[in-house]
């Protein structure tokens, strides 16, 4: 049975990967990666590990450029604009294309610090204006009733869950286009797991969201669209439940049900 | 959660299904072969019923064994405790004799020994003011020089510097550490008070001639040894102590939080601002602090350069004197019980500053970390 996925008329398509290569050093660990991320909807990457998933999101706003020995070829076009082209101001693409990471990674600092600190960096705002962003991120990201008497803690005295959160808060803070989720649950326990992945499911709303995952289910549950990549190719993808319930190839449907990886 | 299109279930349904679906899977492949499993059972009883008798013999060994260990356990804390006793008894051995050695000088001057700036032997009159002053201020010349310029080295052993030259940069550092004060003193006396004296204080004095009080922190002749060549000279061997201590600890900063900020849109220097430094605080200022120690103490080099002369001149390229540099010249030649007292409480003036010194920084360090929160 084959099901060719479904892409109704009024999606559109906010970053797209064409014929992209990565290199960490000689190694290549993307091949010819072609993939549209659609506007305002969940893609989640799944694969067995070191398959590039994360290699893909990292190039979606350039964090490679961190270390000397990666780089990219081919083309990353967000809104028209190829952003792997050296003139783009990666500081700026990063403060587009926001980040999550596998573990919680707050500042150190307090908890207002760390989501009034971004937006420092790009807009001048009042006192008033400011506090009232930094409400607005941590109600965004279902965090405000747990924090709001302790504002001016550090932000390190969260609980794992909640560090999360406020990760997630200061990502949205900045007002980016495309949040990337890099296994934002892995660390996670069930009740923070469900907690993030409501928070995606209201994110899409307003964001382009790209979430590399390990765990089938929650492809399933908070994703709009779903790839499956191995060894470096997007080998499927389509809509998440095409995938999941009837994927075209042996190898996706052994991934999904267990079989290896 | 969004309900997958064209699905007829309740979404709770689905999702149900789906996770199913999935522990069917697994499932299956677990317990494929149920022979395997059987031999496996077996095996593990046989294993039980053996390990029954083995066990006892094995209790009597355990139990020798465990003595032994405990024996050695006891003594170990002995030692251990002992060698922390020993560092107490060193400690307060110290304090005793610097204070008792300086008994006579105190009995002779009281506080006034703080406040006077004489120092003449012929009349048996001493005062720390002079000093006090050169140790204070040559050490805080030397941090000026050391910190930034050792944050800077760090910042960019650690976050910009390619990785070819990062190990022979980082070797010179702990080289520069590891050369010896004498050398320092030697190098100061000979190349760099000449060339500052030379070059660099007669500029020094005419640019700031008319600035009010920048013309009377460099006022006076050129000598070129002073305070501010001794200074100089400290910072440069207090330098690679923050820069090597700055690195090892910038180093401890997980890449994923460096990451995070550059995910925000952090620069570089924003990054080491307000992630890196931050982050690592607590060791810059444990790196700082050991320099400023170094410096405050430092003897050989600083009494090459400074000049010995005991008077405080509001001018910082006029010669002056430090605590460690006084005791070094004199303490061979004091005669008389008031002198040589006076030296040993200078010592123990020294004592207490850096005890001082450490002091502020733990409050400080205290007082940063409330305010964070932590």
């Amino acid at each position: 049975m084959t099901v060719m996925p479904v892409v109704k008329p009024e999606l559109s398509t906010k970053v797209s990967v064409r014929n992209l290569d990565f290199f960490y050093g000689d190694q290549r660990a993307l091949k010819n990666v072609t993939i549209g991320l659609h506007t305002n909807k969940v893609t989640a990457f799944i694969g067995p590990s070191g398959c590039g998933k994360s290699t893909l999101l990292r190039v979606l706003n350039r964090m490679y450029d961190l270390y000397p020995k990666q780089r990219a070829e081919g083309e990353v076009i967000l809104d028209g604009e190829n952003i792997l082209d050296p003139r783009v101001d990666v500081n700026l693409l990063r403060s587009r294309v926001g980040m999550v990471f596998q573990k919680p990674t707050p500042f150190p600092m307090s908890i207002y610090e760390n989501i009034a600190f971004g937006v420092r960096l790009y807009e001048k705002l009042s006192k008033a204006a400011l506090d009232e962003r930094v409400e607005e991120a941590l109600r965004g990201a279902a965090l405000w009733e747990e924090v709001k008497d302790k504002l001016h803690k550090s932000g390190l005295g969260l609980s794992g869950g909640q560090q999360q959160r406020l990760c997630i808060a200061r990502s949205v803070a900045v007002q980016p286009e495309v949040i990337l989720f890099d296994e934002p649950c892995s660390a996670l326990d069930p009740i923070s797991t469900a907690k993030v992945e409501e928070l995606i499911d209201e994110l899409s709303q307003r964001y382009t969201i790209a979430i590399v995952t390990h765990n089938m289910q929650q492809a399933v549950r908070v994703s709009d669209f779903t790839a499956f990549m191995y060894l470096g190719e997007i080998t499927e993808f389509g809509e998440t439940d095409a995938v999941f319930t009837a994927p075209r190839e042996k190898r996706t449907q052994d991934y999904i049900t267990g079989r290896f990886g | 959660m969004r309900r997958p299109p064209g699905f007829p279930f309740p979404l709770g349904e689905w999702r149900r299904a789906a996770g199913l679906r999935m522990e069917m899977a697994l499932t299956e492949q677990t317990f494929e072969d149920p022979g395997v499993d059987n031999l496996a059972k077996e095996a593990h009883v046989s294993d039980i019923a053996l390990s029954g008798e083995r066990a006892k013999s094995a209790e009597i060994d355990r139990r020798q064994v465990l003595g032994k260990l405990g024996l050695f356990d006891r003594l170990f804390h002995k030692l251990t405790l002992s060698a922390a006793v020993l560092v107490l008894l060193l400690l307060g051995g110290v304090i005793v004799s610097l204070i008792q050695g300086s008994l006579p000088a105190i009995r002779a001057f009281g506080f006034g020994f703080l406040a006077s700036q004489s120092w003449n032997p012929v009349t048996d009159n001493f005062g720390a003011m002079a000093p006090i002053y050169g140790t204070v201020t040559t050490s805080l010349i030397a941090m000026l020089v050391a910190v930034p310029v050792g944050l800077g080295v760090a910042v960019f052993l650690t976050e910009l510097c390619p990785p070819p030259l990062r190990r022979p940069i980082g070797m010179a550092i702990e080289l520069l550490a590891g050369i010896p004060s004498i050398i320092y003193g030697i190098w100061g006396l000979f190349v760099l008070a000449p060339f500052l004296q030379q070059y660099v204080q007669p500029a020094l004095i005419s640019t700031f001639a008319d600035t009010p009080v920048l013309s009377t922190l460099f006022a006076g002749p050129p000598y070129g040894i002073g305070v501010l060549t001794a200074g100089l000279i400290l910072g440069v061997m207090v330098l690679p102590f923050v820069a090597s201590i700055s690195r090892d600890v910038f180093e401890t900063v997980p890449p994923v939080l460096k990451e995070a900020a550059s995910g925000i849109g952090c620069t570089t220097w924003e990054v080491v601002r307000h992630v890196v430094i931050p982050y690592t605080r607590v060791g810059v200022i444990g790196g700082v602090m050991l320099g400023l120690g170094r410096a405050l103490g430092e003897t050989m080099a600083v009494t090459f350069v400074i000049g010995n002369a005991h008077k405080i001149s509001g001018s910082l390229i006029a010669p002056g004197t430090t605590i460690s540099a006084t005791i070094a010249n004199e303490f061979t030649e004091a005669v008389g019980d008031v002198y040589t007292s006076s030296l040993i409480e200078l010592g123990l003036i020294l004592f207490v500053i850096t005890f001082v010194v450490l002091a502020c920084a733990r409050l400080l360090l205290m007082r940063i970390e409330q305010k964070a929160g932590a």
